[in-house]
């Protein structure tokens, strides 16, 4: 059936305004031809927020890899650790969190934290409340305890959102990581650290200065691995209610009648285009990293790899 | 573990700079922003709408600072009751369902119609694919026709199910229909209308009696002095049953 293509909804070319119009207003859209339209279209207010979202997306990789990788080595130390509850600790928490589906964790850990939080607040800061914080479905804390507090800006809350997606995407892949670094540092031959024990080294001295510097390059395809994941988990922001790419394509393609600025079809496809190309390039980018890394990291080790760089050099 | 002890003392940090500010109340009203006329975000991503322009007038008879939070229409009940918003006012009709878990201000819209959309006015609506958004009246609806019902998560991809073939007809609220209708010639109406609910109005947690009296006050007084009718008139359509 014949209708009119995505981007080019309304051509009214007689309209006699159009001649007084200076170059790029966008003050009445429905006047507007097809490029022009396109032009104001892309850059409305709801679209820079898009864009924005994409920052959102990169903002959250860039903190989010540190601090899973941090969770990661904790949790790797404590599984190797010779005190018998830390180590049950440091397994238990790789074990759980590698077990549940990440949805479930996602789910359960944003409600879980943001209701712990305020349970806590509420304990220290209304010590004389005298109703019950669950009223049948009702999860009910006074208003100083609110996390953040109703009256805080919407930056406040979005910014909160954030933290607790994060935390736990953080909490979630720090756990992967754990098991990664936990293999790794027993792949590390077991002569290097005999070597050191010879030297006198202590038990502290041998852990950082021996076997931590030689297990990146056998942590380094796990760890790849799941930063690849990590970027294809982004998507789940959205699940977490923080406004990300998915959300606001979604928003933006969906279709729109006369009561919008801007009305179109369903352009959804197109919208969702746009982030597969984004998360294409940014796995691709992140391909090429890896692999320089890769081989930064084999310099001068026992390894096939840094044996075939020293011949060749 | 550092990180995660830095991380609480962020947290708590924001927290404390939240308190720092004044502690007037302030209403958070969630709606879904993806329902127009009565809710969505306008092309300079603000929430606007039916709901937009009634939430604020109530909010000024009210004498509350409100704020607009937009949620997904899947959890917009599980948020209210957690607490992360005050009120919910998202085209959310009054049926018995809902009051178990929510309690209802006075309804703000008559109980309006639903109605089904097809490419072709003798779609099968009672034993064909009938496609509603998920946890709507008319989903349920649907179910109790006999029909096969198809569930979406929005209301718009209800539509474009039917656009696309994938359902036989699509039902939701008439008033979200009409604009549908008007500008599509391929898409017309099936059948009358269906009376479906009791009404639109506001949800508030069952712990907050006090905050929902003074919104049905405030509907009250936007009933009698005729501001209600007129913003039905404005955003619904003039033929959308008024008080």
């Amino acid at each position: 059936m014949a209708r009119p293509g995505f981007f080019l909804p309304k051509i009214l070319k007689s309209n006699a305004h159009q001649g007084e119009q200076p170059i790029l207003s966008c003050a009445d859209p429905k006047t507007l031809e097809s490029l022009h339209w396109l032009a104001c279209y892309l850059t409305t207010g709801k679209h820079m927020a898009f864009y924005g979202s994409f920052g959102t997306v990169l903002l959250l990789l860039a903190v989010t890899a540190p601090a899973a990788l941090a969770f990661g080595f904790g949790g790797a130390m404590a599984a190797r650790s010779g005190f018998a509850p830390l180590r049950w600790c440091g397994k238990g928490y790789t074990a759980i969190v590698r077990g549940v589906p990440d949805i479930a964790f996602f789910l359960f850990f944003v409600i879980a934290l943001d209701q712990g939080f305020e349970w806590l607040r509420h304990k220290v800061k209304c010590p004389d409340w005298d109703m019950p914080v669950r009223q049948g479905s009702d999860f009910v804390v006074c208003d100083a305890a609110k996390m953040p507090l109703s009256s805080s800006p919407q930056w406040v809350h979005e910014s909160y959102g954030f933290a607790i997606a994060v935390l736990t995407f953080a909490i979630v892949f720090g756990a992967f990581a754990a098991n990664v670094l936990y293999w790794a540092m027993g792949t590390v031959p077991r002569a290097q650290i005999e070597t050191a024990e010879a030297y006198g080294l202590s038990h502290r001295q041998t852990f950082w200065r021996i076997l931590v510097p030689q297990m990146w390059v056998f942590a380094l395809p796990g760890l790849g691995n799941l930063w690849m994941i990590l970027i294809k988990a982004t998507p789940l922001l959205f699940l977490l209610g923080v406004e990300d790419i998915v959300y606001w394509a979604r928003e933006l393609g969906s279709s729109k009648t006369a009561v919008f600025d801007f009305p179109h079809p369903d352009g959804r496809l197109y919208y969702f285009l746009t982030l597969l190309v984004f998360y294409l390039a940014l796995t691709r980018v992140s391909e090429v990293v890896l692999s320089r890394v890769n081989m930064r990291l084999s310099h001068g080790q026992a390894t096939v790899a840094g044996d075939a760089q020293r011949r060749a050099a | 573990m550092k990180n995660l002890i830095l991380t609480t003392a962020a947290l708590a940090l924001s927290a404390a700079m939240a308190l720092a500010e004044s502690h007037e109340t302030t209403v958070r009203l969630g709606t879904e922003g993806a329902y127009a006329p009565y809710n969505f975000i306008n092309d300079s991503g603000e929430v606007d709408g039916f709901e937009r322009e009634l939430g604020d007038a109530l909010c000024a008879h009210a004498a509350l600072t409100c704020k607009w939070v937009t949620n997904d229409w899947d959890s917009i009940i599980p948020n209210l009751v957690s607490g992360n918003y005050d009120a919910i006012i998202a085209g959310m009709s009054i049926t018995d369902e809902r009051k178990e878990v929510v309690d209802f201000s006075e309804n703000y819209t008559p109980p309006s119609p639903s109605a089904y959309i097809a490419l072709s006015a003798d779609a099968d609506v009672s034993g064909g694919v009938v496609a509603a958004q998920t946890g709507t009246i008319q989903a349920n609806h649907v179910v109790d026709t006999g029909a096969t019902l198809l569930e979406f998560p929005t209301p718009d991809e209800t539509v474009s199910a039917v656009r696309n073939g994938e359902a036989d007809a699509a039902m939701a609220d008439k008033d979200y229909l009409i604009p549908i209708v008007e500008g599509d010639s391929d898409i017309v109406f099936v059948g009358g209308d269906i009376p479906l609910g009791g009404g639109i109005g506001m949800a508030f947690r069952k712990s907050d009696p006090e905050l929902r009296g003074k919104f049905t006050a405030a509907i009250q007084a936007m009933k009698t002095d005729g501001t209600l009718n007129a913003l039905i008139k404005k955003w619904l359509g003039e033929a959308s049953p008024t008080f």
